[in-house]
């Protein structure tokens, strides 16, 4: 029998497509608020307008007990057509965006610039004394880049949280 | 479908008309007007009017579980939904089907803090299977039948539908059958993939010291599923526990059975559980009150978990064998997988594994001693059960010792005659559902095992008894404390009595008066037996006031975070070892 005790915490993306529906988003979070399980990021929108299906990525870590745990819980919300774990279900492509805001003038607006350049962020607004960079990528390069932008001026940053998709022909 | 345009109201009558339901329990108010006027104007369906919506669940629980159909409530929008939040949460926890229909302010009033607003939907997320706020008339007959489908289907539960009174005032002539509505993603898995089974089968035939731990999944399955486990026991020669929900779905007189596990199990129960090498888990969840201390939870058993709702399994104690299905529909495979194989059990294994269980079994646990004349609350309760065994009585009960002793005293030799609140613990539970069991079964023995605090929580709904006419029988066991609470403030807390005393008691017999019953006290051990048969021989409903011993603590006992095999089994065993830390913070 195994003991959870000693089992080690992992991090997952879990996709979830639910019946587009009022509360639909309550239930899912409710469900890992209730039982305590962790959030580490979550994103939902309308993915079939005809069908109204939405989908669900949420990005969360337990152990491999409570793992099981949350899809069995998330599969038997009545709303919920398919859950499936992207991290073990094979490879899977994990993107996120960020829209960061620096402010600032002269050596260091440069420098933000060139940065942003290295990471192939997107200039989508700027003026005399601030950029607005549009970056995607895996999250953990976004850390870097916010984190680079720091002593730059940042000001704000606004991020998407993780969407992803299983690699290959197959759908969810 | 029909062309002539109707209310919303209308509809749901029609809908609850073809979803086969003669009964509703319920309470009106402003926001639920229409339907209590599209009510008046029918006959199929009758209203109950309970004393407040509390009671309201509870009857339809007493009804639902007593029947294996949907109880209907209806309530009103506001403190009427919110009331119904405790019955709903029980019947979330114990897995009962329920619908309860809340009314709510019109649409364009939600969520301007109207008067008698509350987000019902909101509030009963958590504590219902599925819950729907209804905004178009158009689709309320289609919700209706969704509802009843999820409340019933896969593990039941409880489901709100949220009716704003413009919606169910306006007109529609749209309407669906039951037949006609599908569920576009809730298709609970029933039937076994086979080689589950086939592997179940295999390793139940290596079994030298195997058990059958069955749960309230198999009553929920139906009668069928109580008969094919009472099958599958007898054909293995193997001995079967059940689980407080379960109590029913094997027979209780049957010398395979154990009795009930968990903290005031058996002992022979819990140390099979214990002891055992092959667990076969049947529609039981591994509930705190079962497993007791986890890391010593039948620590060298190879582990069977069939059950309806996968996220049932692994979650409190990891499993060898999960089976995701209807317990019915894998009993079946099983029986079938088992006389297919032409497979055979180790007959000396079982032999010397039976012979170790009839040890246990000898110890008698549940033995008390009645001396004199003060009744003890066992033997009050025993004599209950030796005196109405033959009238196959319908038992409900309130929360605490009572509820324990007659769950150790009662035998059920059939499903659908236990009523009790087991994973919430609701005190108040028993008296409102044994109105619905009453209602559901006009003729019957209906008993409400109780204790004097329990009783006082439901007490208003002696008047809805009083106005039906319904016999229910009220057993009060009256040892003037919170008695659970009392227990575990001896054991754990130095006897520091905090408020557990049920002080400032009514007349009992009075009450029963007030409210048009007749009301029996008793307090001797000689008069007990006479009392009882007048209680049952009485026509309309009875208040019993049995007045017993005040500091009888329920045995065996396994404490809070303590293991199967550190049972008390009587007050002589207190002084054993302190209840740890751990378990001290453990209900």
């Amino acid at each position: 029998m195994a003991n959870h005790k000693t089992q080690v915490t992992e991090s997952r993306t879990i996709a979830v497509l639910v019946d587009n529906e009022p509360g639909v988003l309550a239930r899912v979070i409710g469900l890992f608020s209730g039982r305590g399980y962790n959030i580490e990021s979550l994103t939902v929108t309308e993915v079939d307008p005809r069908q109204r299906f939405s989908r669900i990525t949420v990005v969360t870590s337990g152990t491999p007990q409570i793992l099981e745990q949350i899809k069995a819980q998330l599969d038997r919300l009545v709303p919920v057509h398919r859950v499936s774990d992207l991290s073990i279900e094979g490879p899977a492509v994990e993107r996120e965006l960020a829209l960061v805001k620096v402010a600032g003038t002269g050596e260091k607006r440069v420098e933000s610039l060139r940065i942003a350049d290295i990471f192939r962020a997107r200039v989508v607004d700027s003026s005399h004394d601030h950029f607005i960079f549009e970056m995607t990528g895996k999250s953990e390069k976004l850390d870097v880049f916010i984190d680079l932008m720091q002593p730059l001026g940042l000001v704000d940053v606004s991020r998407t949280g993780v969407v992803a998709i299983s690699r290959g022909p197959q759908g969810l | 479908m029909s062309a002539e345009l109707k209310t919303g109201a209308q509809m749901l009558i029609r809908a609850l008309r073809d979803q086969g339901v003669d009964v509703i329990f319920g309470y009106p108010g402003g926001a639920v007007l229409p339907i209590y006027d599209a009510l008046f104007q029918q006959n199929d369906i009758q209203h109950i009017l309970v004393r407040q919506e509390g009671g309201a669940v509870h009857a339809a629980e007493g009804y639902a579980r007593s029947t294996g159909k949907v109880g209907v409530v209806l309530v009103t929008s506001g403190p009427g939904a919110t009331n119904a939040v405790t019955g709903l949460t029980d019947a979330l926890m114990d897995s009962i089907p329920i619908v309860c229909l809340t009314g709510q302010v019109p649409t364009h009033l939600i969520g301007n803090d109207a008067f008698q607003e509350a987000d019902t939907t909101g509030i009963t997320r958590p504590c219902t299977k599925h819950n729907y706020l209804v905004k178009d008339v158009a689709d309320l007959p289609r919700i209706m039948h969704e509802a009843f489908y999820v409340a019933r289907s896969g593990r039941p539960g409880p489901v709100v539908v949220d009716l704003p009174k413009d919606v169910v005032q306006a007109k529609t002539s749209h309407y669906v059958t039951p037949a006609e509505v599908k569920h576009r993603s809730y298709r609970p898995q029933t039937k076994a993939e086979d080689h589950k089974i086939a592997e179940a089968v295999e390793m139940i035939a290596k079994a030298k010291r195997p058990i059958v731990y069955a749960g309230g999944g198999v009553i929920n399955s139906g009668p069928k599923a109580c008969e094919l486990l009472t099958r599958l026991v007898h054909m293995l020669g193997v001995p079967c526990t059940n689980t407080l929900m379960g109590l029913g779905a094997f027979p209780g007189s049957d010398p395979q059975f154990l009795g009930m596990l968990g903290m005031h199990g058996t002992y022979e129960a819990n140390l099979a559980m214990y002891n055992c090498d092959v667990m076969i888990n049947i529609g039981a969840r591994f509930d705190d009150r079962v497993t007791g201390r986890l890391d010593e939870f039948s620590p060298r058993s190879k582990k069977i978990h069939v059950d309806i709702d996968a996220s049932s399994i692994n979650k409190n104690v990891m499993v060898d064998l999960p089976i995701v299905g209807d317990a019915g529909s894998v009993l079946e495979d099983l029986l079938a997988a088992w006389q297919a194989r032409k497979l055979q059990l180790d007959q000396k294994a079982l032999k010397d594994w039976w012979q170790k269980i009839e040890e246990w079994r000898a110890r008698d646990c549940l033995k008390f001693e009645q001396k004199g004349q003060v009744i003890k609350p066992q033997h009050a309760i025993k004599r209950l059960y030796e005196l109405t065994k033959d009238r196959s009585p319908f038992i409900t009960t309130e929360v605490g010792q009572h509820q324990m002793w007659a769950a150790q005293y009662f035998k059920f030799e059939q499903p659908n005659h236990w009523m009790t609140s087991g994973g919430l613990g609701t005190m108040g539970y028993g008296m409102p559902a044994a109105m619905g069991v009453q209602r559901a079964h006009p003729d019957a023995l209906v008993i409400d095992v109780a204790g004097e605090a329990s009783i006082l929580m439901n007490i208003q709904e002696l008047s809805c008894i009083a106005q039906y006419n319904l016999p229910v029988k009220v057993f009060i066991v009256n040892n003037q404390w919170m008695g659970m609470v009392r227990q575990w403030q001896e054991l754990l807390h130095g006897g520091r009595y905090s408020e557990s005393y049920s002080a400032a008691l009514p007349d009992f017999v009075k009450l029963a008066e007030a409210f048009h019953a007749v009301g029996i006290r008793c307090d001797k051990a000689d008069e007990l037996d006479d009392k009882i048969m007048e209680m049952i021989e009485t026509p309309g409903p009875v208040i019993f006031d049995c007045l017993v011993t005040k500091d009888e603590n329920c045995f065996p006992m396994i404490p809070s975070g303590a293991a199967h095999y550190e049972m008390l089994l009587g007050p002589e065993d207190k002084a054993g070892k302190p209840i740890s830390e751990e378990g001290m913070v453990l209900v």
